[in-house]
């Protein structure tokens, strides 16, 4: 089964990012644990995303294109990154939603991804 | 509305007789999840009416009058309305007659501990079951404890009590023959519910402390029902004397102290005083056990504290091995690994670590960790660096997985 993890961080979580006391362990945590699913076996996709600033939204409606700066929802946290995980079920799904290194405050949406009716 | 001191009593007997409760009801109508609703509609009622009717002298009585008529109308199919004034007024006068009895309702809650660790039940349903009829924890919280989805873990309790009911599970303390089985599984239960509180360290984490507090407290219980069983005492004396490091595992800073740095002085001295007993009591028993075992493990590790900072590692390496001997778990073996290299170096404990089977340990992060500080003693750095990332990768806690990236770093400076 293959599930999305869905990584929302808040604006703390993303300037860690820059923040020259933290940024060694923020920086050497994500490849840990990118290379921990590997050797499980269990990576299936995923990447990590600039921060909310630099989105730019398209809202498609018929006959007309809207485009907007910035992410879609105004929320305090935003989308960080996103992994895709195969795993026998839900419960090893969050088992590795729960290691995310993410910072404390951060949100890991997991999501069964959509199996396309043959 | 309920008022403020209505919402306090209903509350306060709530935690001191939930479990008493729901035990007595359900080893009589021998259906947990029908107990449990009575019990539900009892305190509801309790609620509503406790304001105008005032809080009875004995709230568990009244509690338990009111769910056994509930379960008597279920049975009856009868429509009932719990609320009505006038029936509860009988309630409190039935109450106030159980009441003057000395012994107020049998405690049943050894039987309905034994029945959630049937082995009929699920494995991964018999501590949620516990922690929800004994301790009465909600399915939610119990949910983010074990890391499953809320709904699920609801339908997992929900079937177990089905199972209980519909295969006439009965509750009774089982007999000589399958004691120890049954025992363990309690124990087991228990422990796990401890294990779950014990690896989330950081404050911020605070169902850690929660369920490390309901696990002793459950441990207390089963001692209290079964003062002679010296395993019992065994499981209770390991908890304490891991709960006396808590406040040593974090530095003011909230980072990660690994039990060789920690500052003796903030063991707490009562629950190691208590586990110290606790064990001396069990052994006088004579019949050995594995939580026997690793009480004795973390006793050497506290003795530290008295003997001017010194850890007899030998004695730990003897204890481990009768331990992999009882019970080969992989905590066991990664244990044993870790006390054979502080005794006798790291070679000796890599040459223990490389025996254990690969595909037991692909997400087992203390045998990473344990693999990455063994081969920077043995100074294979890019094997240390590879096991510390995998280790880092693995972890769930924060000031973990910062303290090892602190390792990693130092060892590629270094």
């Amino acid at each position: 089964m293959k599930y999305t993890l869905l990584i929302y961080e808040n604006s703390a979580g993303f300037a860690l990012r820059n923040d020259p006391d933290k940024q060694q362990s923020y920086w050497a945590a994500w490849p840990a644990y990118t290379k921990a699913l590997q050797e499980a076996g269990v990576m299936a996709g995923g990447a990590g995303l600039e921060p909310p600033g630099t989105a730019t939204t398209v809202r498609l409606q018929s006959g007309k294109r809207h485009v907007q700066d910035g992410p879609y929802a105004d929320t305090k946290e935003q989308l960080g990154g996103f992994y895709t995980i195969d795993v026998p079920n839900l419960d090893v799904a969050l088992e590795w939603a729960a290691r995310v290194p993410a910072a404390p405050g951060s949100y890991v949406e997991v999501r069964p991804n959509l199996v396309v009716p043959a | 509305m309920p008022d403020a001191e209505t919402a306090a009593a209903v509350e306060k007997a709530a935690r001191d007789s939930y479990g008493r409760l729901v035990a007595y009801l359900a080893a009589r109508s021998r259906d947990l999840a029908a107990a449990e609703d009575a019990l539900a509609d009892a305190f509801h009622a309790a609620l509503a009416t406790w304001p105008d009717l005032g809080v009875p002298e004995k709230p568990e009585a009244w509690l338990l009058v009111t769910a056994r008529r509930r379960l008597i109308d279920r049975a009856r199919h009868a429509k009932v309305h719990a609320e009505a004034t006038p029936a509860l007024r009988l309630v409190t006068e039935e109450a106030q007659a159980l009441a003057s009895r000395a012994n107020l309702f049998p405690d049943e809650r050894l039987k309905l501990l034994f029945i959630c660790a049937h082995p009929a039940i699920d494995v991964a349903a018999r501590t949620p079951l516990m922690l929800q009829t004994v301790l009465g924890l909600d399915a939610a919280r119990i949910a983010s404890a074990f890391l499953v989805k809320p709904a699920a873990m609801g339908q997992r309790l929900t079937r177990a009590k089905i199972k209980i009911r519909d295969a006439r599970i009965p509750f009774e303390i089982p007999e000589a023959a399958e004691w120890p089985e049954r025992l363990d599984a309690v124990l087991e239960a228990i422990y796990a519910t401890y294990g779950l509180g014990w690896n989330a360290v950081t404050g911020a984490e605070s169902r850690g402390k929660d369920l490390a507090t309901e696990a002793l407290a459950l441990g207390r219980l089963l001692w209290q029902l079964l003062p002679d069983e010296p395993e019992v005492q065994g499981l209770l004396a390991l908890m304490l004397y891991c709960e006396a490091r808590r406040d040593a595992r974090l530095d003011a800073q909230g980072g990660f102290v690994p039990l060789s740095g920690q500052d003796t002085r903030l063991w707490s001295e009562p629950m190691i005083n208590e586990a110290h007993h606790l064990l001396l009591r069990a052994e006088r028993a004579r019949h050995i056990g594995h939580f026997q075992l690793e009480a004795a493990i973390q006793s050497v590790h506290t003795r530290r504290a008295i003997f001017g900072g010194k850890t007899a590692w030998e004695e730990i390496v003897v204890l481990y091995e009768g331990l992999v001997r009882l019970a080969p778990t992989t905590g066991a073996l990664v244990g044993r690994v870790a006390a054979t290299a502080e005794a006798r170096g790291p070679a000796a404990g890599w040459e223990l670590l490389r025996q254990i089977p690969p595909e037991s340990v692909v997400t087992y992060q203390p045998y990473w960790a344990q693999a990455a500080h063994l081969l920077g003693q043995l100074g294979r750095v890019t094997e240390a660096r590879t096991a510390y990332e995998r280790a880092i990768g693995l972890s769930e806690d924060p000031a973990t997985r910062a303290f090892l990236v602190r390792k990693f770093s130092d060892l590629s400076t270094g």
